[in-house]
């Protein structure tokens, strides 16, 4: 059972080096904000970023698997549908989400 | 003129809330998983609001509860946060942090959490001042808390854990690219992306988040390369430093599209 003392040092750790990552990019990306090419990064990348997101929270499902991936391939496909149907996040998440706690609750796997 | 402020402020109050209504329906049922996480990792549960407020980095506080399980060298649990927030560096680019005053920066950075970062991407936030912005990071962090300290509380008291709530991080993520997707409509990009995760996944399999987005940020700009290169004879210009342009979240997108017709 890991002490408080050192449970408080890993969280002040884990919190320096995350605030560091968050903070200290705006001091050298600041002056380049003109810069043409930082420009198109910044207007190229969120669409790849969140996709890489995305893929990245997948990442524990083996497509080989097939019985234990078809509840997130429904929900995946229902996140989907709804959004481009709605345009509502809510609607979207809150649906897709329900649909895989229902799905991973009743599936026999 | 006071209560000219507090109209202001109550508005970007209650327009923060609508702007983060989506992200809390995710970030609510995480945190009542990593709360109940906590929970059954034998700490006590007032360290999921402390992990959660302080630390405030969802997938590595998942990360971070193993870690501190086997009680892991501090200098191991720095190298892993590192890692894993390494994507951090690229929301630089683009988060809107000239908008808010100095005091409220330290705050704001420190709060550029992945979902922060994507509710100002693709220029949604362009019109927003900068407490309507804060008012947004807070409201993020408020939900992610709350959920881990309801979780850690009930999970105290149920002895079971429960399945699926973690699919909210997909679906969120999945519509907020489908929404980037939207802003620009330009296929190469995610194509880019997905190439990179893939090979990423492939080679770093342990580093897969970083190796991603580096492998995607040279394509990005293996792309500016080559387009720069087929415009620059048509263009006659060299070098796009010094074109006048007032604020890049504004001129970026008009400018790119004229440029790619």
């Amino acid at each position: 059972m890991p002490s408080p003392l050192y449970l408080a040092a890993a969280v002040a750790v884990s919190a320096a080096v995350t605030w560091g990552l968050r903070a200290l990019p705006f001091a050298v990306v600041t002056p380049l904000r003109r810069s043409a090419v930082l420009q198109y990064l910044a207007v190229q990348m969120p669409v790849g970023i969140m996709l890489i997101l995305a893929l990245y929270t997948l990442r524990d499902v083996r497509p080989t698997d097939w019985p234990a991936v078809v509840p997130t391939a429904l929900a995946l496909a229902a996140a989907i549908g709804l959004h481009l149907r709605t345009r509502n996040a809510v609607i979207s998440v809150l649906g897709a989400t329900t649909l895989h706690v229902v799905l991973s609750t009743f599936w026999p796997h | 003129m006071i209560g000219k402020q507090a109209e202001g402020a109550s508005r970007d109050f209650a327009a923060a809330a609508a702007d983060t209504a989506s992200v809390g329906l995710s970030l609510f049922p995480l945190g009542i998983s990593f709360g109940i996480l906590v929970v059954h990792t034998g700490l006590d549960w007032w360290w999921a609001p402390v992990f959660t407020a302080v630390v405030y980095a969802g997938s590595l506080e998942f990360l971070l509860l193993g870690l501190v399980a086997t009680v892991t060298p501090l200098g191991q649990i720095a190298v892993t946060a590192l890692l894993v927030n390494l994507r951090h560096v690229f929301y630089a680019l683009s988060f809107p942090l000239s908008r808010v005053r100095p005091p409220g920066r330290v705050y704001a950075t420190f709060a550029l959490t992945d979902e922060a970062y994507a509710l100002t991407a693709g220029g949604r936030a362009r019109s927003w001042s900068g407490a309507r912005i804060l008012w947004m990071q807070l409201f993020c962090q408020g939900y992610w808390v709350g959920g881990a300290t309801v979780g850690a509380l009930a999970g105290s008291l149920i002895p079971f854990t429960l399945h699926g709530l973690d699919f909210a991080l997909t679906a969120l993520f999945v519509v907020l690219t489908i929404d980037a997707w939207r802003a620009q409509r330009d296929l190469p990009a995610p194509l880019l992306a997905a190439a990179g995760f893939a090979v990423a996944a492939l080679l770093v399999p342990g580093q897969v988040l970083p190796a991603a987005m580096a492998l995607f940020t040279v394509g990005v700009l293996a792309r500016y390369a080559l387009r720069r290169r087929a415009l620059a004879p048509a263009f006659g210009d060299r070098d796009g430093h010094d074109h006048p342009v007032p604020t890049p979240a504004a001129s970026a997108a008009p400018a790119l599209s004229a440029r790619e017709r």
